[in-house]
């Protein structure tokens, strides 16, 4: 059995150490928000979080990631009021929607390293993330959105 | 007494022998020193010399300099801020950035894709835990090097990551040196075998880290 906390709940899984995470969060857990986009690292489709940090979890092994902590898409916030959330509805973001979740996962490790990041900042943190619709430049107008969103939170705390 | 007084002509002064043979030390000594520096980092402090030999050390970096420019080291040792890819060492893809400590740039870590083994598959990205490049603060750069830069580089203990001589030695055994020989499908190993390079680089080292002319 491994051990897993995802969505800072916990998890006992009886699976093959060397099975991918993706498949695990998907097909074991039920937590199907995170996509299968390519299975070889290249659309970050698949992107999570563990311990914080931004993997693609068709390439991670449950393995690594058993005693760690996962985020899924479906915990990046407890009310989807995460700043990033509430941008991309402002601005109708998604187009198909199937790569936005990882689009988003990527993001909150960039606003969260980097508060008030420039399109270049935008650009370096988000290139892993390929997304077939082309919403690119509305991606970009978001994470600027959000980043605004997150300093006034921030100030009214 | 005519004898005597000519004997006497041929012997110099007591006092000019010890000054010439003072002098000539000094030089003797000021050339050595001079071509030591030039050539080599072996006695920067903290270097313990076992025996130097600088042709046989020369020779052995020729071999190690191969290796050290040859896709599976120099990717992640480049002259840019993003690391390089494949066997033809083209940028690597998704935009990679050095960062300050050498692992990434916010959801662009290394270890976002490289895992701590090697990723099945053709072409697909190979692992190991300490997956980096160098920090921002000491890039020790190997592309564009000739040999006698990289060899001076590699030997300058504030180029080098802080390495001293014994430290250098070790650095060959690191794992993620070692990670060059287990490249995952699609890539070309080093031009040596890994146990040959280790020869190598320990007889360039122990011979006294010369750099090429």
């Amino acid at each position: 059995m491994i051990k897993l906390t995802i969505n800072q709940k916990a998890y006992e899984v009886d699976v093959n150490p060397d099975m991918p995470l993706l498949w695990v969060i998907r097909d074991v857990i039920g937590l199907v928000g995170t996509k299968y986009g390519c299975g070889v690292a290249q659309c970050g489709a698949c992107t999570v979080h563990l311990n914080g940090e931004a993997v693609f979890s068709c390439v991670t092994k449950v393995k690594r990631a058993e005693g760690g902590k996962i985020t899924t898409i479906e915990g990046l916030s407890e009310k989807n009021d995460h700043p990033l959330q509430k941008a991309w509805i402002e601005l109708d973001v998604p187009q198909c929607g199937y790569c936005q979740s990882g689009q988003l996962m990527s993001a909150a490790v960039l606003l969260r390293d980097n508060p008030n990041p420039n399109d270049e900042d935008i650009d370096a943190a988000m290139a892993g993330n390929i997304c077939r619709c082309g919403t690119y430049l509305r991606i970009r107008k978001a994470i600027h959105l959000a980043a605004e969103i997150q300093r006034k939170e921030g100030n009214n705390k | 007494m005519k004898r005597s007084a000519s004997k006497a002509h041929y012997f110099l002064p007591v006092k000019t022998i010890v000054v010439v043979t003072v002098i000539l030390s000094v030089i003797v000594f000021l050339t050595t020193s001079a071509f030591k520096e030039k050539n080599s980092a072996a006695d920067v402090a903290g270097y313990k010399i076992f025996s130097t030999d600088s042709t046989e050390s020369v020779r052995a970096f020729l071999q190690v300099y191969k290796v050290l420019m040859s896709p599976r080291c120099m990717n992640c040792h480049p002259a840019g801020e993003q690391p390089l890819q494949g066997d033809d060492s083209h940028v690597h893809t998704a935009l990679a950035q050095r960062g300050k400590d050498g692992k990434g740039l916010y959801a662009g870590k290394c270890s976002n894709c490289h895992q701590p083994e090697n990723t099945p598959g053709l072409h697909t990205p190979p692992g190991n835990p300490k997956w980096s490049m160098p920090p921002a603060n000491m890039k020790m750069v190997f592309q564009g090097r000739t040999a006698r830069q990289l060899a001076l580089q590699i030997m300058d203990y504030n180029k080098n990551g802080h390495k001293n001589k014994n430290q250098l030695l070790e650095h060959a055994r690191d794992t993620l040196v070692k990670a060059a020989w287990n490249m995952g499908e699609g890539r070309t190993p080093p031009p040596l075998a890994y146990d040959a390079f280790l020869n190598v680089w320990d007889t360039w080292i122990k011979k006294g880290g010369y750099a090429p002319k």
